[in-house]
């Protein structure tokens, strides 16, 4: 009988440490790659249409490709802003637009729209606000997208003209076009002067940030 | 040990390799499963648990309760390889909406499809227990 108790535990070590390594040799692939590819299209991840939030000159450039139907851009929201107050002169945000969830393109397009009318932090939090109440994955009700981008003090009449314009389609496929190019394929995804994230979540955004300020310091 | 336990832990060693590898390439690789694969999983996992059970106490009758799953499994796993290969009209795929189930490739396996390799393992894992079950036969 312990016998056979060395024999499994053996099997389950070996299975689980083959998991683990091949995980993360995978994982360090993948992000090379990324890198890589990043670098060597560094036109994709900042356009001229992009909007930015934060010193245009700033030396660290965050690149977030965002859905504004995204929870996890939702929850992130708050994680970036709080980096944009810990260095004010220093840190500037690009959002690129990912619009994978179904009503996500019009959305977008209404964001764009009170850009234009020097909106577009007030609509921005009033929709991430309103998200949960109008981003119902299977059946979206851009209605309260509208209302809540209008309580944010939005000129519909101007947004909804805004929104027509050939334009905005034009921008939102270059950037459907970037994100392809780059193989971002989940929300949100940042780039930090060009270079991804090592693993997902926001400690080690902060920690990316932070080696990039410092970099630029010196 | 028995020699006949061999065969045992032949089946539950292919069952948990084919249990990590599902997980690798869902969870790691970030590959989703389409409908099809999902059954072939729902016979898969269990087995890597029950039948590591039944080698852990030498109970004949784990043996006789994991096989329905793999056999279940492996047939999942044979019409899946059969509409891999494109010997099943596509029209009866039952994936109409989200993953496609006929085409499902992964390119460091140079160029064999998943399902042959999920049918693989449901072989291995249904003779390996037949044999089992023949041999301790009373």
């Amino acid at each position: 009988m312990i016998h056979r108790k060395y024999i499994i535990a053996l099997v389950l070590g070996v299975a689980l440490a083959a998991f683990g390594v091949g995980a993360s040799l995978y994982q360090s692939r993948v992000h090379s790659k990324q890198e890589q590819q990043a670098s060597e299209q560094s036109e994709r991840l900042v356009r001229m249409h992009s909007p930015v939030i934060g010193p245009r000159e700033a030396p660290v450039t965050i690149v977030e490709f965002f859905d504004p139907a995204c929870e996890t851009c939702r929850a992130f929201y708050p994680v970036v802003k709080d980096l944009m107050k810990q260095y004010p002169t220093r840190v500037r945000l690009v959002i690129r637009y990912a619009p994978f969830h179904q009503g996500s393109g019009e959305v977008v397009k209404l964001l764009e729209s009170a850009r234009r009318q020097d909106k577009y932090l007030l609509v921005l939090e009033s929709l991430l606000a309103a998200q949960p109440q109008w981003a119902d994955h299977g059946s979206p009700n851009l209605a309260l997208a509208y209302s809540a981008a209008e309580q944010a003090g939005l000129d519909m009449a101007r947004a909804r003209a805004d929104m027509a314009s050939p334009t905005l389609e034009a921008m939102l496929q270059q950037d459907v076009q970037d994100l392809t190019a780059l193989k971002v394929d989940k929300t949100p995804t940042f780039f930090v002067n060009g270079r991804p994230l090592p693993s997902f979540g926001a400690k080690q955004l902060a920690e990316l940030v932070a080696q990039e300020v410092s970099k630029a310091g010196k | 040990m028995k020699r006949t336990s061999l065969l045992l832990l032949a089946a539950w060693l292919t069952a948990v390799v084919a249990t990590g590898c599902a997980l690798f390439i869902g969870e790691v690789m970030g590959m989703a499963p389409c409908v099809l694969c999902w059954y072939q999983r729902i016979a898969m996992f269990p087995l890597a648990l029950v039948l590591g059970m039944a080698f852990y106490s030498d109970d004949r009758r784990g043996a006789v309760y994991a096989l329905p799953l793999a056999i279940a499994g492996a047939a999942v796993a044979g019409y899946h390889s059969l509409l891999a290969a494109g010997l099943v009209p596509r029209a009866w795929v039952p994936c109409a909406v989200g993953v496609s189930c006929a085409d499902q490739k992964l390119d460091f396996f140079y160029g064999i499809e998943l399902p042959w390799l999920s049918l693989t393992a449901f072989i291995v894992i249904a003779v390996s227990l037949c044999l089992y079950l023949r041999k301790t036969a009373k």
